[in-house]
């Protein structure tokens, strides 16, 4: 089989991608947005053309807001960014600008409300986590020859994190381009992708411990090879369709969604991917290790 | 076989009646005018979130410092309807009024969120709970040495700080029942007269036994307005405050505690808001998003799957009709997260029945006539569908603890769909196929069952 022949060609492309990953998250870092830090951001937009963004930048100035951070958005408006301001400093803001300026959203969020959501995120990642490894302990619970069951499971925890880094990857370049933030909406695709894909490894695992118990094929490698033959429509088909959906998601859907679909799209693509061509690879390499060693 | 073709066709027209049920629903309570009240099927229309109707919403943290541990829960509770009591006399349409309480996550703050759809004036918001009046009533302090907290100022004023000099009691404003505005006969001077409820009026009984000889505070707003001495037991549960007010002060204090006293003072923390033209554009998106991918989803199964695609795409019609009813009926708050939950879990209710149909086509590869392999198909991807299923719920499960607004209508929704969509695909896709019942091996049937570029292979049992 093609996947199980060339798999350390699959394996160093996974951790290649996971590693370029790895070294953008450090790079540019994950810029917090003010969900999580606090702070306020207001959306303001021109009747007709907005103005100089100095001529904005001069008008805010005096109301010694501290740091402010004004950038262009859509046609006709200005993104404006400060840290968590009152009722009062808002209006002030408001009639700062003149009367062509109105406000097409507004945030502000106290740093005890931020705090809050950093540790609920913390918190239900950790949960998420913890109820995906019973739930693959619980698949894997029974013992399976030659490649012992807590394998399976340590594989399937692998290719997780490899689902997981990619999107993280990817929306740190984004990010990166076009200045947005992690957001509630970031936490949830990370958790949502952690649900959807560690289901396709399992049921291609299932699959080869069947064909292990049913005994056809000869060899490990064959049986493994023939297990992701068996799966592979099903696998891809059944990730099209929800890349399908995430797809009209990313270019039909609301503003306010965009980054999440487009974090789900590769995490479901590389969820699938990793189901086939990562954690089967991986499984023989640890099995052929074993043999090794016992030789 | 003729029952089951009944029972398809049944579960065919409650689909549709369900469908003409979300349309109908939707109709006339879009053509209401504005102010009437809703009645029959126009009752149950989509709960839009605040991204997607426009709106604000305010986090209010409540100091519960001064109160006894095993108050909070109800002071919580008086807070929530006096706020809501406020918004209602403004008439904003369905506002929606929690209590968070202190824990873990958020620090041990309590918290008082009020959404307010439809309010883009967060100002005027902000100003209408700010004036709710906090109310309490304190003693004195007893272990404060009065002559301590006496100052006496550069300038030889006298200053008390009456904040220190007395302690509350349990008596808030929560136990009030309502104020009226009276004049003392002598002195013609306005007095608020307070009238409390029973619970209330058995604290003040209590209090004032307690008292007699010293003095009552009465704080507006944290501030001290009235020291009355007590004389006597008070029943009956009448108190007065005379604060030297002018007659229109007297009379808006008076219709500020009407609507409603606070228990604790609260300080707006957080604000979010949404303008009307944002929030039709997010949901027009939603929509869009969500009707371009089913139309793709219905593509790809048709052409993939043929006439198994054809069964799915009406079984999936039934899903997205049963979801709609469920968001009206519950009814679920729709966000554009939520809207987005919704559209991935299309995708997910074609999943399980992807997984039958490529069992069944391995079935038919295995050499079983098409009505065996049907059968069997569907017992053996059971297992595939709910192991998959699984982990996602336990993502939307957490997820739905994490609380925020904005999560949780993406985790309502995505677990909603997950649960529909595994009963759908299982019973209404079966079903379906079975009523073909196709027992003849044609050129015909194996190419309707095939999939992608090949026609089914099919073993001819003689």
């Amino acid at each position: 089989m093609f996947i199980i022949k060339h798999k350390k060609i699959f394996v160093l492309i996974s951790a290649a991608l996971v590693l370029f990953s790895i070294v953008s998250i450090g790079y540019f870092g994950l810029k917090l947005g003010i969900d999580f830090k606090g702070g306020s951001l207001s959306e303001i937009e021109y009747k007709t053309a907005r103005p100089e963004q100095k001529v904005v930048e001069d008008a805010i100035r005096p109301l010694s807001l501290g740091e402010v951070l004004i950038q262009q958005s859509g046609d006709t408006g200005y993104s404006i960014k400060t840290r968590a301001i009152t009722e009062a400093e808002r209006a002030s803001v408001l009639s700062a600008l003149g009367p062509d300026a109105s406000e097409k959203s507004f945030a502000s969020i106290g740093p005890s409300v931020g705090a809050e959501l950093v540790r609920k995120s913390i918190l239900s990642f950790i949960l998420v986590s913890l109820g995906i490894i019973f739930f693959i302990a619980f698949s894997f619970r029974k013992v399976s020859k030659p490649v012992s069951s807590w394998k399976y499971g340590l594989i399937a925890i692998v290719t997780l994190i490899h689902d997981v880094m990619i999107p993280v990857g990817a929306f740190v370049i984004l990010s990166h381009i076009f200045g947005t933030e992690v957001d509630t909406l970031f936490v949830v695709a990370i958790l949502t992708i952690l649900g959807l894909s560690v289901s396709d490894t399992i049921v291609v695992f299932d699959r080869i411990r069947e064909n292990i118990r049913t005994g056809q094929f000869k060899t490990f490698e064959e049986t493994v090879g023939r297990s992701i033959e068996q799966v592979f429509t099903r696998s891809i088909a059944t990730s099209s369709t929800v890349i399908i959906v995430l797809l009209s998601l990313v270019f039909f859907g609301p503003q306010s969604t965009k980054v999440f679909a487009t974090m789900m799209t590769a995490g479901m693509f590389f969820g699938t991917y990793s189901s086939i061509f990562l954690a089967s690879p991986l499984l023989i390499m640890v099995n052929n290790t074993g043999k090794t060693k016992s030789k | 076989m003729w029952k089951t073709r009944i029972t398809a066709l049944i579960i065919l027209l409650i689909g549709v009646g369900i469908g003409f049920f979300v349309y109908k629903s939707e109709m006339s309570h879009r053509s209401l005018a504005k102010g009437v009240a809703p009645s029959g099927v126009a009752s149950f229309p989509f709960r839009l979130g605040l991204d997607l109707s426009g709106g604000t919403e305010l986090v209010y943290h409540a100091d519960v410092s001064k109160v006894a541990a095993s108050q909070i829960p109800d002071s919580m509770n008086s807070l929530r309807d006096v706020i809501e009591r406020r918004v209602n006399i403004f008439g904003i349409s369905e506002p929606i009024i929690r209590v968070q309480d202190g824990g873990f996550s958020n620090a041990g703050e309590h918290r008082l969120i009020v959404d307010l759809p439809g309010v883009t004036d967060v100002s005027k918001a902000v100003e209408m709970i700010g004036q709710t009046p906090v109310l309490d009533f304190r003693i004195e302090n007893p272990d404060i040495n009065k002559a301590n907290s006496v100052q006496v100022g550069k300038d030889g004023k006298a200053t008390v700080d009456l904040g220190e000099q007395y302690v509350p009691t349990p008596l808030t404003g929560r136990f009030l029942d309502h104020a009226t505005l009276d004049f003392n006969q002598t002195t013609g001077e306005p007095i608020v007269s307070l009238q409390f409820n029973d619970a209330g009026s058995l604290l003040f009984e209590k209090i004032t036994s307690e008292n007699i000889g010293k003095t009552v505070a009465i704080f507006l707003d944290g501030q001290p307005i009235s020291i009355p001495l007590v004389n006597e037991a008070i029943t009956g549960g009448k108190a007065q405050i005379s604060g030297n007010f002018k007659p229109v002060e007297a009379k808006l204090l008076v219709g500020r505690l009407n609507s409603g006293a606070l228990p604790v003072p609260i300080n707006l923390i957080s604000t979010e808001t949404v303008g009307p033209t944002l929030g039709i554009q997010a949901t027009t998106a939603g929509v869009k998003a969500a009707l371009i991918g089913f139309l793709a989803i219905a593509i790809f199964l048709i052409i993939w799957y043929r006439l198994p695609g054809m069964i799915a795409v009406i079984s999936l019609s039934i899903y997205v009709a049963i979801m709609l009813a469920i968001f009206k009926l519950l009814p679920v708050t729709l966000t554009a997260a939520g809207i987005a939950g919704f559209i991935i879990s299309i995708g997910i209710a074609v999943d399980a029945n992807v997984l039958i149909f490529e069992r069944i086509k391995e079935e038919l590869k295995n050499g079983s006539s098409i009505t065996d392999a049907i059968m069997h198909g569907f017992s053996r991807a059971w297992l595939s569908i709910r192991d998959s299923n699984v982990s996602s719920m336990i993502t939307s499960v957490i997820l739905f603890w994490f609380g925020t607004t904005l999560i949780q209508g993406f985790a309502l929704v995505f677990l909603i769909g997950i649960i529909v969509s595994m009963v759908s695909a299982i019973s209404i896709t079966r079903l379906f196929l079975k009523t073909l019942n196709i027992t003849k091996t044609t050129k015909f049937t194996s190419f309707l069952f095939g999939s992608g570029l090949s026609n089914a292979k099919v073993v001819l049992q003689k």
